[in-house]
C-alpha cells in the first residue's frame, strides 16, 4: 500500500504547511504585510523545545514553545513592524527579511551551527490497510485539523474573531467602529506564532535535528502554500497547504523528479500566480486610487 | 531633484573610478599586485555592478527582487560553460571572454524575461515571492546536472583570466555598467520607471507603458547580474551553485539599502565597503564567530529601514537631514535673488507634496477660524 502512505504522508506534511500558512495568510489578511520571520519563528519553538527536552519535560517543553514563539511575533510585531505602519511595502518588507536573517544569526550564535538532536517524540509505526505508517504522521494531522476547525471557529463566532474580519476589510472603518487595530494586529501575530511553535514540533516529529535555517524552506513553501490556496483566506491556507504536501509527496516518491522537488514547488507558484494571482480562494481586489 | 545635480552625481562615478582604475593599471606596470589585492578589486567590481543593477529594480522600479544571485548564477555557469569550451580552441584571451560574456549575460536576460513576466501582474511581496523560487529553482537546476554538463554538486571548472589584467577587465565592464544604467535612469524611460515606482495607477494614466517599462527594467537587471555571473567564473577556478542562494541575494540588497534607495553612488559605496569588510571579517571571524556577519547585516537592514521609512521618525530624519543642513550653510547658493531666470525655480520645487503637508497649510478664511472655535461663527 504505497500509495496510502504516501498519501497519509503527504496530508501530514500538509498539515504542517498548512498550520504555517495558517499564520502568514492571517498576518497578510489583516497588516497587509509579509511576515518574512514566520518561518524563522518555527526555529525559535523547536529550539524551545529543545532546551525542556534537554530536562525531558516533553509536556511542558510544548506550552514553553508556545508561550516563547507567542513572546518573539508580538515582540517582533511591537519592534520592528509597528513604527512602520503607513510607510512603504518594500520598507516592511525588507524590515521583515531583515528580521528573519536576524533570528536565524542570533540562534546560531547562541547554540552554534551543529544540528541539535531533540529526541523523545517517538510513537512508532502502525498497520493499517496493510501500509506501515508513523503514528507521529497520524497525529500531526489530527493535530492540524483540530486546530485549523478551532481556528476557523474562532474567527467567526467570536468577537475577536470577527473584529479580525472586519480589520482585514478595512482598518479605518473597523477603528470607526470601536475596535483597537493595534490590539487586534498583535492577537493576529499571536495565534499565528502560536501555530508556528506547533508547526515546530510537528518537523521535530518527522525528524529530530533543530538547525538555525530549519524554519526557513517551510516557511517560504508555507507562503508559497498560502499564495496557492489565495492569501487572506483561512480556508485556502488550508487547501493551498494540503495541496503543497501531497504534491511534494508523491514528488519525492518519483526517483525521475524527486531532486527537483523544490523547483517544481516553485515553479508551480509561478505558474498559479500566472494563471490566478490571487490563488484558488482568494478574493480579487481591485486596486483604487 | 535638480538636473544639474544629478548629471554631477553620475560624472562622479565615472570619474572617481576612471581614476582608481588608471592608477592601480599604471602600478600593476611597475610590477605585478598582490595578489589578494587584486582578487579583492575583482570582487568589488563583481559586487558594485551586482548592486547597480539590483538598484535599478529595488530603487527605481520599487519592486524587490530576492533572486539576484540567481540571475548571476545562471551567468557564471553560462558564462563558464561557454569559456571552457572555447579556450582550448580560442586561447584564453579577449575573444574567449567576450563570446562567453555574451552568452552569460542573453540567457540572464532571457531569464530576466521569463520573471519580469509575472512580475507584470504581480507586485511587492507576491514578486519578491516568484524571484526568491527563481533564485531557488536556478540552484536546484544546477545542483542536479550531471557532471560532464554543469558539474553538478561539485559544481563546474573554469578557465581563470590572466589574474594580472582581469581587474582592468572589471572595472572597465562597471563603468560600461554605469554609463548604461545611469543613462537609462536618465532617459525618458528612466523617468517613466521611478514615474511607476512613485504611483503605478498615476503613471499608467499618464500614458506610460507599465507592462513595457517593468519588463525592460527587469531584463536589464538581470543582464547585468550575469555579466557579474561571468566576472565572477574568470575570477574563480569552479563555480558552485550553492554559492548563489538566498543569502548572497539577501547581501546584495544590503548594499542597495546601505547605500540608499535610488542612489547609485550610494551603492558603489556601500557594494565596495560591505565587499572590503567581508574579507577582512573573514579573516578575523571564524568558525561560529562568522555567523556575526549575518547579524551585522540584520541589523544593518532593520534599522536603516525603519530609520528611514519610519513615519513617527520624520520630523527627526527632516531636523538631522545632512542634505538639508548643507544646503542651510551654502545657502547663499540658492538664494532666489540671484536668479534671473524665472525656470531655475521650478527645480528646487519638490516633485512629491505630502499630503499631510499641505493639509496642515492654513487655508481657513478668517471668518471661518471663529466658527471652528465653536462660537457658531458670532464676532
Amino acid at each position: 500500500m504505497e500509495f496510502l502512505s504516501t498519501l497519509i504522508n503527504g496530508l501530514s506534511l500538509g498539515g504542517r504547511y498548512a498550520m504555517i500558512a495558517l499564520g502568514y495568510t492571517m498576518v497578510y489578511g489583516i497588516a497587509k504585510m509579509l511576515n518574512f520571520a514566520h518561518g524563522d519563528i518555527i526555529m525559535v519553538g523547536a529550539y524551545t523545545i529543545y532546551i525542556f527536552m534537554a530536562m525531558n519535560q516533553p509536556l511542558i517543553a510544548i506550552i514553553a514553545a508556545i508561550f516563547v514563539c507567542v513572546l518573539f511575533g508580538v515582540l517582533i510585531e511591537k519592534i520592528a513592524y509597528k513604527p512602520l505602519r503607513g510607510a512603504s511595502p518594500l520598507a516592511v518588507l525588507i524590515t521583515a527579511i531583515g528580521v528573519s536573517y536576524l533570528l536565524q544569526s542570533l540562534a546560531q550564535i547562541i547554540f552554534g551551527s551543529a544540528n541539535k538532536m531533540v529526541n523523545g517524540y517517538e510513537f512508532g509505526m502502525v498497520k493499517f490497510l496493510g501500509a506501515d505508517i508513523q503514528v507521529s504522521e497520524l497525529i500531526t494531522l489530527g493535530a492540524a485539523t483540530a486546530v485549523m476547525a478551532a481556528l476557523t471557529l474562532f474567527v467567526k463566532y467570536t468577537r475577536t474573531g470577527r473584529a479580525m474580519i472586519a480589520v482585514s476589510e478595512d482598518k479605518g472603518a473597523a477603528q470607526l467602529m470601536g475596535i483597537n487595530v493595534n490590539k487586534i494586529i498583535m492577537i493576529t501575530f499571536a495565534i499565528g506564532s502560536a501555530l508556528a511553535a506547533l508547526a515546530g514540533l510537528f518537523y521535530l516529529f518527522k525528524s529530530p535535528s533543530v538547525s538555525n535555517n530549519l524554519g526557513a524552506m517551510p516557511g517560504i513553501k508555507a507562503f508559497t502554500a498560502a499564495v496557492i490556496g489565495g492569501i487572506g483566506s483561512i480556508p485556502g491556507a488550508m487547501l493551498g497547504g494540503l495541496l503543497l504536501g501531497i504534491i511534494e509527496s508523491v514528488s519525492y516518491k518519483i526517483s525521475a523528479i524527486a531532486p527537483y522537488t523544490d523547483a517544481i514547488e516553485f515553479f508551480i507558484l509561478i505558474v498559479i500566480l500566472l494563471i490566478r494571482p490571487t490563488g484558488f480562494l482568494g478574493k480579487k481586489r481591485r486596486e483604487k486610487v | 531633484m535638480n538636473i544639474k545635480k544629478i548629471k554631477w552625481n553620475h560624472y562622479i562615478n565615472y570619474i572617481v573610478i576612471g581614476i582608481f582604475t588608471v592608477v592601480l593599471t599604471v602600478m600593476s606596470l611597475n610590477g605585478p599586485l598582490n595578489s589578494s589585492l587584486l582578487f579583492l578589486l575583482e570582487k568589488v567590481a563583481i559586487s558594485i555592478i551586482l548592486a547597480v543593477s539590483l538598484s535599478l529594480v529595488v530603487g527605481f522600479l520599487g519592486e524587490l527582487s530576492l533572486g539576484h544571485a540567481g540571475f548571476m548564477c545562471v551567468g557564471a555557469y553560462l558564462g563558464g560553460k561557454v569559456s571552457a569550451l572555447l579556450v582550448p580552441s580560442l586561447g584564453n584571451g579577449i575573444a574567449a571572454f567576450l563570446i562567453s560574456l555574451a552568452v552569460g549575460a542573453g540567457v540572464a536576460a532571457l531569464c530576466g524575461v521569463i520573471i519580469g513576466i509575472p512580475a507584470l501582474r504581480l507586485r511587492g511581496d507576491y514578486l519578491a515571492i516568484v524571484t526568491l523560487a527563481f533564485g531557488e529553482i536556478v540552484k536546484s537546476v544546477f545542483q542536479n546536472t550531471s557532471k560532464e554538463t554543469f558539474g553538478g554538486a561539485i559544481g563546474l571548472n573554469t578557465p581563470r583570466y590572466d589574474k594580472k589584467y582581469l581587474f582592468i577587465i572589471a572595472f572597465t565592464l562597471v563603468l560600461v555598467t554605469l554609463a548604461i544604467i545611469q543613462n537609462f535612469i536618465r532617459s525618458k524611460h528612466g523617468r517613466a520607471v521611478t514615474a511607476i515606482r512613485d504611483n503605478e495607477i498615476a503613471a499608467r494614466a499618464t500614458g506610460i507603458n507599465v507592462t513595457k517599462y517593468k519588463l525592460i527594467t527587469f531584463t536589464l537587471s538581470a543582464t547585468f547580474a550575469g555579466i557579474a555571473g561571468v566576472l565572477y567564473s574568470y575570477s574563480n577556478y569552479t563555480v558552485q551553485s550553492a554559492k548563489f542562494g538566498y543569502n548572497y541575494s539577501i547581501e546584495i540588497l544590503v548594499m542597495v539599502v546601505l547605500g540608499g534607495m535610488g542612489k547609485i553612488n550610494g551603492s558603489i559605496i556601500a557594494a565596495t565597503l560591505i565587499t572590503y569588510l567581508n574579507t577582512k571579517l573573514a579573516t578575523v571571524l571564524t568558525g561560529d564567530l562568522a555567523v556575526l556577519q549575518n547579524l551585522f547585516y540584520a541589523l544593518i537592514l532593520i534599522v536603516i529601514v525603519i530609520y528611514n521609512n519610519a513615519p513617527a521618525l520624520k520630523q527627526f530624519r527632516n531636523r538631522y537631514d545632512v542634505s538639508a543642513i548643507l544646503k542651510k550653510i551654502f545657502k547663499h547658493r540658492s538664494d532666489p535673488s540671484h536668479v534671473k531666470d524665472d525656470a531655475q525655480k521650478w527645480d528646487v520645487v519638490p516633485t512629491k507634496i505630502e499630503m499631510n503637508e499641505v493639509l496642515s497649510v492654513d487655508m481657513v478664511p478668517p471668518e471661518m477660524k471663529d466658527y471652528n472655535k465653536g462660537n457658531g461663527g458670532k464676532k
